[in-house]
């Protein structure tokens, strides 16, 4: 249980390191991951835009793209900072609940004794 | 490597969907089998690390981004296919609430990142431990070696996924519909971005936190190690 504890607290240490996956990029000038680019960066790369790609690519609008929140997208990099951390804990929040709920409903209960 | 809306056609979407459907419905037969209820603490931590940690986007300076996954540590951990139902819920949250990887890409995504990569870093790992002790060198090396091809192999199933999509899918015009660039391209531009730069961080990262296990607690080494 107490090394459980330390790994939580080290996830939640993780997630306020997290605009350090902001940052760093930002400050190597690095744009997006290979074959996550948005349309204008297509086009500039092609000269035009795939048009069954074009036609898709806003198939789901997320509340929180990019881990962030939209108004603060354009206030700079200390708003988006913050938008990063409460993705990441929003995140992790919705994956944890799911997990657990899961987990609950398929993990067989523990054996009384110590046989395993 | 979280592939987004629009870049692959149905065909393909569709496909891995066939496939991943079935792995899913195993996977979960597998993990009621085999789970007990205070592991699950243990995999909602593995499925929110995985999240985490691929929020670290790593700068090629100059050029574009990456990043870790985890999967495999977790395939150790929880074994393979635990790992693939907590980093198949990672990634629907990803795309769900974040945009990260499309909707119609999930399973292409959960193919690639949540089964390909741990199942694949886990048997390299079983393979090179052998029947060494759970705080043996050897297992933290081995731990390194399957993270590495792990990411890796995921990385170039991605890069597979999108240079088929010019072979699959034009228009009238004969431009491409979906992804426009073709196999000699995708395959070699992954390949070297996680051969010679994620693929270590992801290495070092999985080595360091199975050193720590070896050291806080080895019995985990035991348990992941040995179920399969």
């Amino acid at each position: 249980m107490n090394q459980n504890k330390n790994l939580w607290w080290g996830l939640i240490l993780l997630i306020l390191l997290s605009p350090l996956g902001l940052i760093l990029p930002e400050i190597f000038r690095s744009g997006p991951a290979w074959g996550e680019w948005s349309l204008e960066e297509i086009e500039k790369m092609l000269g035009f835009i795939p048009e069954g790609l074009k036609k898709w690519t806003d198939l789901w609008s997320s509340p929180l793209p990019e881990y962030n929140v939209a108004a603060w997208e354009k206030k700079g990099l200390f708003h988006s900072s913050l938008g990063y951390i409460l993705s990441g804990f929003l995140g992790v929040g919705a994956v944890v609940a799911i997990t657990f709920l899961l987990g609950k409903l398929m993990g067989k209960k523990d054996p009384p004794g110590p046989n395993s | 490597m979280h592939i987004p809306d629009g870049y692959l056609g149905p065909q393909t979407y569709g496909a891995l969907y066939g496939v991943m459907v079935p792995l899913w419905a195993l996977a979960s037969r597998i993990v009621r089998r085999t789970l007990r209820q205070r592991q699950v603490p243990f995999l909602a931590l593995g499925a929110a690390f995985s999240f985490v940690i691929m929020m670290f986007n790593i700068p090629i300076p100059g050029g574009s981004t990456g990043h870790a996954v985890g999967g495999v540590l977790i395939a150790i951990l929880v074994g393979p296919w635990a790992a693939l139902i907590a980093i198949s819920i990672a990634l629907v949250i990803q795309a769900l609430l974040f945009g990260d990887g499309g909707v119609t890409a999930i399973a292409a995504n959960c193919f690639n990142i949540a089964f390909i990569m741990p199942m694949a870093g886990y048997w390299i790992y079983r393979l090179i431990s052998g029947k060494s002790a759970a705080t043996a060198r050897r297992r933290w090396i081995a731990a390194a070696v399957g993270a590495y091809f792990g990411l890796n192999l995921a990385a170039i199933t991605t890069a597979i996924l999108f240079g088929l999509q010019p072979l699959l899918a034009r228009g009238v015009d004969g431009r491409p519909l979906y992804f426009p660039y073709p196999l000699e391209v995708a395959v070699p531009v992954m390949a070297l971005q996680h051969l010679l730069l994620f693929g270590i961080i992801e290495a070092v990262v999985t080595a360091l936190l199975i050193i720590y296990f070896q050291r806080t607690d080895p019995a985990l080494l035991e348990v992941g190690g040995k179920s399969p």
